[in-house]
């Protein structure tokens, strides 16, 4: 998970990202779109490669660099929890309140007996 | 970008969270009570227990405890039963009873990515209360280095761009 954010978290690598959803493409065919120059393209695509963002496959004379959804989904399901989490935590506290309000209630009434 | 949190069913107060720069994120809600019963529900140890830990999403407060005066010191210890526990830890630096609480946060885990500063600001109206919760990250560069729970907090624009991406996977 960690990996997947540390190799998307660079803004070069997260083009190529975004440019990879419309298919595979080449080395040379990233660097003219983003332009990039070929070894840092490489060096970005080795980077997403072992984070498993990228795969490769040889096709006739090029290797084709193609978009893995798996990690992608997995981190998004991840940054989703972070709002369950503040949801689950107000809806606690919303229980807590009620019960609070109505323990006063009960001691103001106690009070004005 | 303004997300808001989904109610399951019926007229429940929504959540939302709000990116506001490169370094903020701001968190809103109401809750139908007044003002000092949700201040103490944040700043009293036995009141906390019974609601920080999101227990629906199976993870528990170990330890909790909160020196809630300028200068006072807590920390958070949570976890899910079988894995290792984690904490969060700051100090107090504004006490306001009822309507402002501004305390330092550290992820320990991460500890290097520094310290965030939160927040909380309570204002009441008609018997209900409007929480808002503001945390301000050190440095962008922090933030880039703060994969993780710092992560969670800082990232809402690569999460924005992750949605859409994401949504376009499908």
């Amino acid at each position: 998970m960690i990996e997947t954010f540390a190799a998307l978290s660079e803004p070069s690598r997260f083009r190529i990202v975004e440019l990879l959803r419309s298919g595979p493409r080449s080395v040379s065919d990233i660097g003219e779109r983003l332009e990039l120059n070929q070894p840092q393209v490489s060096k970005h695509l080795r980077v997403l490669k072992e984070a498993g963002l990228v795969d490769v496959e040889a096709r006739a004379q090029q290797r084709m660099y193609e978009l893995r959804p798996q990690p992608l989904r997995r981190l998004h399901r991840w940054l989703e929890r972070y709002r369950e989490i503040w949801d689950a935590r107000f809806e606690q506290l919303d229980e807590l309140i009620a019960e609070l309000k109505e323990e006063e209630n009960a001691h103001g009434r106690n009070r004005h007996r | 970008m303004v997300a808001t949190g989904t109610g399951k069913s019926g007229p429940k107060n929504l959540t939302t969270f709000e990116r506001k720069s490169d370094l903020e994120l701001l968190i809103t809600r109401s809750f139908d009570g007044p003002a000092r019963i949700v201040f103490d529900a944040w700043t009293r140890p036995e009141l906390l227990r019974r609601w920080w830990a999101p227990c629906s999403l199976g993870v528990s407060l170990i330890e909790c405890d909160a020196d809630v005066r300028v200068g006072g010191t807590y920390r958070y210890v949570f976890g899910r039963a079988g894995e290792k526990s984690m904490a969060f830890s700051g100090m107090y630096r504004e006490v306001t009873p009822h309507s402002r609480l501004v305390y330092t946060s550290i992820f320990e885990p991460m500890r290097a990515a520094g310290e965030a500063i939160v927040t909380a600001t309570l204002s009441e109206h008609a018997g209900k209360t409007r929480l808002e919760l503001h945390s301000l990250y050190p440095s962008k560069a922090a933030l880039d280095g703060a994969v993780g729970a710092g992560m969670e907090h800082g990232a809402r624009e690569t999460m924005d761009q992750l949605e859409t991406l994401v949504a376009s996977l499908r």
